[in-house]
C-alpha cells in the first residue's frame, strides 16, 4: 500500500501542478508551462536512451526538428486542419529515420555513437539551412496555421497536456515493463544480457526508435506554441540543453528530466532575460552538476529524504 | 578543369588539411593516451586565434602571436584538466560525463571570448615575409599556404618521433596502457596526463593562430572546427595518429574540389564522406579492434 503510494506520488504531483495551471495560470505562465511539458516529453524520451539504456546521443535534436518541420510544413501547405494529422505523421517519419540512423550509429560503441549522432544532427541542420527554397532556410517558418479549437494559448496548453500525459504514461509503463528491465540491463552489463539470449543490438535499436518517436511528437507540439519553427531546433546546443536538463533533474528517475526542464526554463526566464551571457551560466551549472551532483535534483532530495528517515527512525528506537 | 586550377585547388586543400590535422591529431592524442574525449578541443583552436590576435595587437609580431596561442591554449588546457577533468576520473559512466564536462567548457569559453574581446569579428594579417606567392610556371600558390603545409609536416614528423622513438614517448604509451604499473615505477602519471593534455591543446591553439589570417576570428568558430575534427577522427579511427592524417587530407581535398563542383553544398560533403566510410568500415578506415574504451 505504502509502496503503491510512493510510486503514484510523482504522478499526483504532476497532475496537481500542471493540471491546476489550467485554472490559475496567466498567459505568461501558460506559455512557460507549455514549454515545460513539451520539452519535458523530449527530455524524458531522451532519458530512455541515456539514463535507462546508457546511450548518450548528442543528436536527438534531429528528431525534434524533424517533428517540428513535418508538422509545421504540412500545416502550412495543407491548412490548419491538417495540423493534428501532421502530429501523427511526424513520429512515423521519426521511426523510419531512426531505423536508418540507428543501424548506422548503434553498431558503434560509446564515444563513436555520441559523435555520430551529433554529426547526423549537424548534417540535418546544414540541409535545413541551405535548402531554403524548401525549408525556409535561416528564417524558418512563421505563422503556422492551427485548427481553430487550438488557437488560444490556454486551449493549446490543454491539448499539449493531454498528449504529453498520454505519451508519458506509455513511457512510464515501458520503463517498468520487462522490456525496460532489459534496457537497464544493457546499461549495466551488455555482455550478460547477450548471455541470457537477448539481442542487445535489437533492444538498443528499439529504444532508439521509441525515444526518437516521442521526441518527434514533442517537436511537432512545439511548432504550435509560437506558430514558428527555425533551424536552431536541429542545432547541437538544443541536444546539449536537453542533456543538461536531464542530468540537472536526475537521470536515474523517470520524472527527473521533467523537473530539470522546469528548473532550467524558470531559470532561463529569469536569468536569461537579465544577461547576454546565458551560455556561460548554463556551462557553469553543468560543471557544478557533473562534478558535485551527478544524480541531479532528484538525487539530492532522495539523499535528504533518507537522512530524514534515519533520524526519525533513531528517535523511535531507543 | 584545367591543370592550373587543379594544382592550386589541390594545394589549397592540402593547407586546410594540415590545419585540420593539427586539431584532429590533438583530439586523437588526448583520447589515445589520456582516454579523455575532449569535446572542447575546437574551442582551444578558437582561444588560440584570440590569444594570437591579442599578442599581435600588443607586440605587432606574428610569431609572438603564434607562440602566445600555443602557450596560452596549452596552459588553459592543462588548467581545465587539473581542475575539472581529473576529478571525474574513474567514476561510473565516466565517458558520458567527460563529454558533458567538456561540452560545458565550449559554452563557457565561447562566452568568455565574447566577454573579453566582444562579439565582433577579428582579423589578423599574414606575416610580411610570407605574404607573397610562389610561382611554379603557370601555377601560383600563396607562400603562406606552402608554409602551413610544411609546418604541418614538421609537426607530424616530430610528434611521431617523440611518441614512438623517445623515452618520453614510451612513458606516455605505457601510462596509457597500464597507469598503475607506470606509477609504481616512479613516474608521476597524472603529471604526464596533464602534459599530454597541454601539448594537445597547444597544437589546437597553434592551428587556430595559423588559420586566423586565412579565416576570421569569432566566438563560436570552435564549434565548426570540432565538427570537422570529429569527422576526421571518425573516418581515421579515434586514437589513430596516421588515420587522422589520412582522413584530414581526404576531407581537405574533398572540400577543396567540392566547392568547384557544387558550391552551395560543399560544406555538407564531409558528412557524406563520413557516412560512406561508416557504412563500409564502421570503426574508421584504419580501425584496430583492440584497446577501445567503453563509456
Amino acid at each position: 500500500m505504502n509502496n503503491k503510494l510512493t510510486t503514484m506520488a510523482p504522478w499526483l504531483a504532476y497532475f496537481l501542478i500542471f493540471g491546476s495551471l489550467i485554472f490559475v495560470g496567466g498567459d505568461h505562465t501558460i506559455h512557460i508551462a507549455s514549454q515545460v511539458i513539451i520539452l519535458g516529453l523530449f527530455a524524458i524520451a531522451f532519458n530512455v536512451l541515456f539514463g535507462t539504456t546508457g546511450l548518450l546521443s548528442f543528436g536527438q535534436a534531429i528528431f525534434y526538428g524533424l517533428g517540428a518541420y513535418i508538422t509545421g510544413m504540412m500545416a502550412k501547405s495543407f491548412g490548419g486542419d491538417f495540423f493534428v494529422w501532421a502530429l501523427l505523421i511526424a513520429p512515423a517519419a521519426a521511426i523510419v529515420l531512426s531505423v536508418l540512423l540507428g543501424v548506422l550509429s548503434l553498431r558503434l560503441s560509446d564515444v563513436y555513437f555520441t559523435m555520430l549522432t551529433l554529426a547526423f544532427a549537424q548534417l540535418a541542420w546544414g540541409i535545413c539551412v541551405k535548402w531554403s527554397s524548401f525549408t525556409g532556410g535561416d528564417d524558418g517558418i512563421q505563422a503556422i496555421p492551427k485548427p481553430e479549437l487550438l488557437a488560444g494559448g490556454l486551449n493549446y496548453y490543454i491539448f499539449s497536456f493531454v498528449i504529453v500525459t498520454a505519451c508519458l504514461y506509455l513511457l512510464w509503463r515501458l520503463d517498468r515493463s520487462p522490456f525496460g528491465s532489459v534496457l537497464k540491463g544493457i546499461r549495466q552489463n551488455p555482455t550478460r544480457i547477450s548471455f541470457i539470449g537477448m539481442n542487445v543490438f535489437r533492444h538498443k535499436l528499439l529504444a532508439y526508435m521509441i525515444s526518437s518517436c516521442f521526441t518527434a511528437i514533442a517537436g511537432g507540439l512545439y511548432a504550435g506554441i509560437d506558430k514558428s519553427i527555425h533551424p536552431d531546433m536541429f542545432v547541437w546546443t538544443m541536444s546539449g540543453s536537453i542533456i543538461l536538463m536531464t542530468i540537472l533533474g536526475g537521470m536515474r528517475s523517470f520524472f527527473g528530466p521533467l523537473i530539470g526542464v522546469a528548473v532550467f526554463i524558470l531559470l532561463e526566464d529569469e536569468i536569461g532575460r537579465a544577461t547576454q551571457y546565458w551560455s556561460f551560466v548554463i556551462g557553469a551549472i553543468m560543471i557544478t552538476v557533473v562534478l558535485l551532483f551527478p544524480k541531479g535534483i532528484v538525487g539530492i532530495s532522495r539523499h535528504f529524504a533518507r537522512l530524514f528517515a534515519k533520524k526519525g527512525g533513531q528517535r523511535d528506537n531507543p | 578543369m584545367s591543370f592550373e586550377i587543379f594544382i592550386s585547388q589541390f594545394f589549397g586543400g592540402l593547407s586546410v588539411a594540415m590545419l585540420l590535422f593539427l586539431v584532429a591529431s590533438g583530439l586523437t592524442l588526448i583520447f589515445g593516451v589520456a582516454k579523455v574525449f575532449n569535446f572542447a578541443h575546437g574551442s582551444f583552436y578558437m582561444i588560440g586565434a584570440y590569444f594570437s590576435y591579442q599578442a599581435i595587437a600588443l607586440f605587432d609580431n606574428f610569431w609572438i602571436g603564434a607562440l602566445a596561442a600555443a602557450l596560452g591554449a596549452g596552459l588553459v588546457g592543462m588548467l581545465l584538466e587539473i581542475c575539472f577533468i581529473r576529478r571525474i576520473a574513474g567514476r561510473e559512466e565516466e565517458g558520458a560525463f567527460q563529454i558533458l564536462l567538456t561540452y560545458a567548457f565550449i559554452l563557457i569559453l565561447d562566452d568568455a571570448v565574447k566577454f573579453i574581446w566582444g562579439p565582433a569579428y577579428k582579423t589578423i594579417s599574414k606575416p610580411e615575409s610570407l605574404a607573397g606567392s610562389m610561382d611554379f610556371g603557370a601555377v601560383t600558390i600563396p607562400t603562406y599556404n606552402m608554409f602551413i603545409i610544411v609546418l604541418g609536416l614538421v609537426i607530424v614528423v616530430s610528434a611521431w618521433y617523440v611518441l614512438s622513438r623517445t623515452k618520453t614517448g614510451k612513458i606516455i604509451q605505457a601510462a596509457s596502457t597500464d597507469t598503475q604499473m607506470v606509477g609504481m615505477l616512479g613516474v608521476n602519471v597524472s603529471l604526464v596526463m596533464s602534459l599530454v593534455f597541454g601539448v594537445a591543446t597547444a597544437m589546437g591553439g597553434l592551428a587556430g593562430a595559423m588559420a586566423a589570417p586565412l579565416r576570421t576570428i569569432a566566438p563560436g568558430t570552435g564549434v565548426e572546427v570540432i565538427i570537422d575534427s570529429l569527422i576526421v577522427v571518425v573516418i581515421g579511427g579515434l586514437g589513430n595518429f596516421w588515420g587522422a592524417l589520412f582522413a584530414a587530407l581526404l576531407i581537405g581535398e574533398v572540400n577543396a574540389f567540392g566547392i568547384l563542383w557544387m558550391p552551395q553544398w560543399a560544406s555538407l560533403l564531409s558528412f557524406a564522406v563520413m557516412i560512406v566510410v561508416l557504412i563500409f568500415k564502421p570503426k574508421g578506415l584504419f580501425s584496430r579492434e583492440k584497446g577501445r574504451k567503453k563509456i
